[in-house]
C-alpha cells in the first residue's frame, strides 16, 4: 500500500483534473431540514465549491448511480409486424465518487459479490462498477452510525484512494494505479513518522466516537430460534409497509421489471425498478396469492435477509451500519433496537 | 364492431379492437375529464385507440351505443340514480374516473353534517336546489373499474385505455406514496416540518404532491392495509394535532370506511 500526503489546497486542483473528463459525483447540501440541520444528498458537481467534503451522511446512499431506482433495461421499436430491441447500459462517461464513507464503500463491496462476482452478474451494474473510481474520506461516527459493530467502519478495497483528514493537511491511502497516476497532477509528499503518528491518532480518536452499536454474537442462529418471537408482532404493528427502509439503504438491490407500450403503439420499453420487501405487494405472486400478507413477517424477512440469509450465503451481513433506514423510518424503527429487543426475547 | 374498419390501429401486426367509450359526470368539478383532454401531444394517439361516442367537454353529438363509460363525480340528486342506472345498463364496463366517483371526494365532506339543510342553506342560500346526501358510485351499481386520483393522472388514464386495447392485464401499486416519493429523492415533508399522508395512502401519483413540497392529502385513497393508528402516532410525535389529520383523511372520502372501523375516531360534527 502507498501513502502519500497533501496540503488541502490541492484537493481542489485534483478535483479539476477528474471534473475536466468524467462526471464527478459528491456530497452537496440539498436542503436544511426543520432545524435548520443541512440534508445532504450524493450529486453530480461540477464545481468544487458545492461539495461538502465534512458531511455527516446522505439521506439516500449512493446507490442511485450504479443501481437506479428506475432503469430502461431495453427499448424495442415496432414497425408494423416487425420489432427491433435495443439495449443501453446507461452509462456514457466514467464516474468519479467523491469522498465516500467507508459504510458506503462496503455496500459497494457486497453488492459485488450479489451483482458482479456471482453466476449471473447484471450488465448495467457491471458496466457502470467497472467504469467507476472511487475516492473515499473518514467521516465523523453519527450518533445513529452502528457500522463498528457490522466491521464496515474502515475500508479495506473497493476504493481507489482513501483521504483522511489530518487535521491541517490530507492524509491518502492508494490502492489503484489509476489512483496513482491521478495523483501525479498535483504536489503530493512521502508522510513522516509524524505523519502516522497523527494519522493513528485521528483513527483512534473517531473509534471512540462511536456510539451506536448491535451484538451480532451469533445472530444467524438467535434468529432462527426466534423465529416464532412476539416480538416480531411489535415491531409489524409499528411498521407503515412504506418500503423507505429499502429505498434509503445502500444494500438493498431487490427490484421489479415493468413493461409499458407506447401510447402510439410505435415502441416498448422494459424499465426495472426498485422494489422493497416491506411491502405489500412483494411477496404477491401471480393470480393473486401473497406469500407474506402480513406486515410483521414481511419485515421479520428484511431482517433474515440481511442478517441470517447473506451471512450464511457470504459469511457476512448485508448491512453495513450506516443507519439510514432507521433514521429515514416514520415508525422509528431501527436495527440495532429490533435486534436488542430480539435477543432480549431469547433470555426471557 | 367490424375490427378492421379503416382507422384502426396494430399493434405488432394483429389489428386492434376499437371499443366505442362514452365519458359522463356527475357531481364534481370535470377535472377529471379536463386531464384526459389535457396533453395535446399524446390525445390524438390516445383518441385513435378508442371511438369517443359521448364526452361532453369536447363534442356535442351523443350516443347510447358504448362499450366502456368512464364516470366522472359523486351521486348526489335522485335524477342522478336514474342516469347512473341507465349508463351502467348500456356499458359492458364501468369505469369510475377519479376520487369523487371512487369515493364521494371533496364532495363528500358535506355527509359529516348531521343537518344537511344546513349546509345546503350556507352554500346556496334560500335557493331550492335538489341535493342530498353524497353517494359513491358503488353504492347504486356495480363498478367494474377504479381510477383513483383528484384529479386521475392522464398517464394513467392512457395506460388503462391501452391496456385494454392491447389485452394487458392492468395492475394498480398496493403500496404507499412513500416509495415513490423516496424514488423521487425528496427529502421527507416531516423533515421539514409538514404533515403526509404519504404513508398511508395508494401510490399511482408517482408522489405528485411531496414531489413539489406540498404533503400528500390522501386523493388516491388508503393503500392497501394501511397502518392508521400508526399514521395517527406519528402525526402526534411530529407535533400535528388530530384534527390536522382528520381533515386530510376525510378530505375525499378515501379512508372514510377504514375510520369506521375504529381505527381513528371519526370527528364529531
Ligand atoms: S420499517 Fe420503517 S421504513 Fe421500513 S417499511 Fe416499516 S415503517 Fe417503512
Ligand atoms: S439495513 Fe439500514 S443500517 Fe443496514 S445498511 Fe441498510 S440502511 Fe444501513
Ligand atoms: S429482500 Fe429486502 S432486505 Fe433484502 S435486499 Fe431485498 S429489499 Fe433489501
Ligand atoms: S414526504 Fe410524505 S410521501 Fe414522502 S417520504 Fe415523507 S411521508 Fe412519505
Ligand atoms: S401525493 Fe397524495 S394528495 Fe397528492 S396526488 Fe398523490 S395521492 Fe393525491
Amino acid at each position: 500500500m502507498i501513502f502519500r500526503i497533501f496540503e488541502k489546497e490541492e484537493l481542489k486542483k485534483l478535483f479539476e483534473v477528474f471534473v475536466a473528463h468524467n462526471r464527478v459525483v459528491g456530497a452537496v447540501e440539498a436542503g436544511r431540514d426543520r432545524d435548520d440541520q443541512p440534508v445532504y444528498a450524493f450529486s453530480d458537481v461540477s464545481d468544487y465549491n458545492e461539495i461538502k467534503l465534512d458531511y455527516s451522511i446522505t439521506k439516500l446512499p449512493a446507490k442511485r448511480f450504479f443501481l437506479p431506482f428506475k432503469e430502461e433495461l431495453a427499448t424495442f421499436r415496432i414497425e408494423n409486424d416487425n420489432w427491433t430491441k435495443d439495449i443501453s447500459y446507461n452509462i456514457d462517461r466514467p464516474l468519479i465518487l467523491f469522498g465516500l464513507h467507508p459504510c458506503d464503500i462496503n455496500a459497494l463491496n457486497k453488492l459485488d459479490k450479489v451483482l458482479l462476482h456471482s453466476v449471473y452478474p447484471m450488465p448495467y451494474y457491471a458496466a457502470k462498477r467497472k467504469n467507476m473510481f472511487i475516492v473515499g474520506m473518514n467521516c465523523v461516527p453519527q450518533p445513529s452510525c452502528f457500522c463498528r459493530s457490522m466491521g464496515t467502519d474502515t475500508a479495506l478495497h473497493g476504493f481507489d484512494m482513501f483521504i483522511t483528514d489530518l487535521g491541517g493537511r490530507y492524509f491518502v491511502e492508494i490502492l489503484t494505479n489509476t489512483a496513482f497516476n491521478f495523483l501525479r497532477h498535483i504536489r503530493t509528499m512521502e508522510p513522516m513518522e509524524e505523519d502516522h503518528i497523527l494519522y493513528m491518532k485521528v483513527v483512534e480518536k473517531r473509534k471512540k466516537e462511536f456510539t451506536a452499536q448491535v451484538d451480532t454474537t451469533d445472530l444467524t442462529k438467535i434468529l432462527d430460534m426466534e423465529f416464532q418471537s412476539d416480538v416480531w408482532k411489535y415491531w409489524g404493528d409499528r411498521c407503515l409497509a412504506c418500503g423507505t427502509c429499502a429505498s434509503v439503504c445502500p444494500t438493498c438491490y431487490c427490484y421489479g421489471v415493468e413493461e409499458t407500450v407506447d401510447i402510439n403503439l410505435k415502441g416498448a420499453k422494459k424499465t426495472k425498478i426498485l422494489h422493497s420487501c416491506n411491502l405489500i405487494d412483494f411477496a404477491e405472486v401471480a393470480g393473486g396469492h401473497n406469500f407474506r400478507p402480513e406486515r410483521h413477517s414481511r419485515l421479520k424477512y428484511r431482517y433474515y435477509h440481511k442478517h441470517r440469509g447473506f451471512v450464511e450465503a457470504f459469511e457476512e451481513s448485508l448491512c453495513v451500519g450506516c443507519g439510514r433506514c432507521g433514521e429515514s423510518c416514520l415508525a422509528g424503527i431501527t436495527v440495532p433496537e429490533v435486534i436488542e429487543s430480539i435477543r432480549a426475547d431469547g433470555k426471557e | 364492431m367490424d375490427e378492421r374498419e379503416p382507422g384502426a390501429r396494430t399493434y405488432l401486426g394483429v389489428p386492434l379492437y376499437r371499443p366505442k367509450v362514452a365519458f359522463f359526470e356527475f357531481t364534481s368539478c370535470e377535472g377529471c375529464q379536463l386531464q384526459v383532454l389535457n396533453k395535446e401531444d399524446t390525445l390524438l394517439d390516445f383518441l385513435s385507440l378508442v371511438e369517443v361516442v359521448n364526452f361532453r367537454e369536447a363534442m356535442t353529438e351523443q350516443s347510447d351505443d358504448y362499450e366502456i363509460a368512464f364516470v366522472e363525480g359523486s351521486i348526489t340528486r335522485d335524477d342522478d340514480v336514474k342516469r347512473l342506472k341507465k349508463i351502467r345498463k348500456n356499458a359492458k364496463v364501468l369505469v369510475a374516473l377519479g376520487s369523487c366517483a371512487c369515493f364521494g371526494g371533496v364532495n363528500q365532506l358535506k355527509n359529516r353534517f348531521k343537518d344537511l339543510n344546513f349546509v345546503k342553506t350556507e352554500v346556496y342560500g334560500r335557493h331550492p336546489i335538489d341535493s342530498g346526501p353524497v353517494r359513491t358510485l358503488e353504492e347504486i351499481v356495480k363498478v367494474d373499474l377504479k381510477i383513483y386520483g383528484c384529479p386521475v393522472k392522464k398517464e394513467e388514464v392512457e395506460k388503462i385505455v391501452l391496456h385494454i386495447a392491447i389485452g394487458k392485464s392492468i395492475v394498480f401499486p398496493k403500496y404507499p406514496v412513500c416509495m415513490e416519493c423516496k424514488r423521487n429523492e425528496n427529502i421527507c415533508l416531516f423533515e421539514l416540518g409538514e404533515p403526509c399522508l404519504g404513508p398511508v395512502t395508494r401510490a399511482g401519483c408517482d408522489s405528485w404532491c411531496p414531489d413539489n413540497r406540498a404533503g400528500c392529502w390522501g386523493c388516491r385513497g388508503p393503500a392497501d392495509d394501511p397502518n392508521l393508528d400508526q399514521m395517527k402516532k406519528i402525526m402526534l410525535e411530529k407535533g400535528f394535532s388530530e384534527e390536522t389529520l382528520l381533515d386530510r383523511l376525510e378530505c375525499f372520502g378515501g379512508f372514510s370506511s377504514l375510520m369506521k372501523k375504529g381505527n381513528v375516531n371519526e370527528k364529531d360534527l
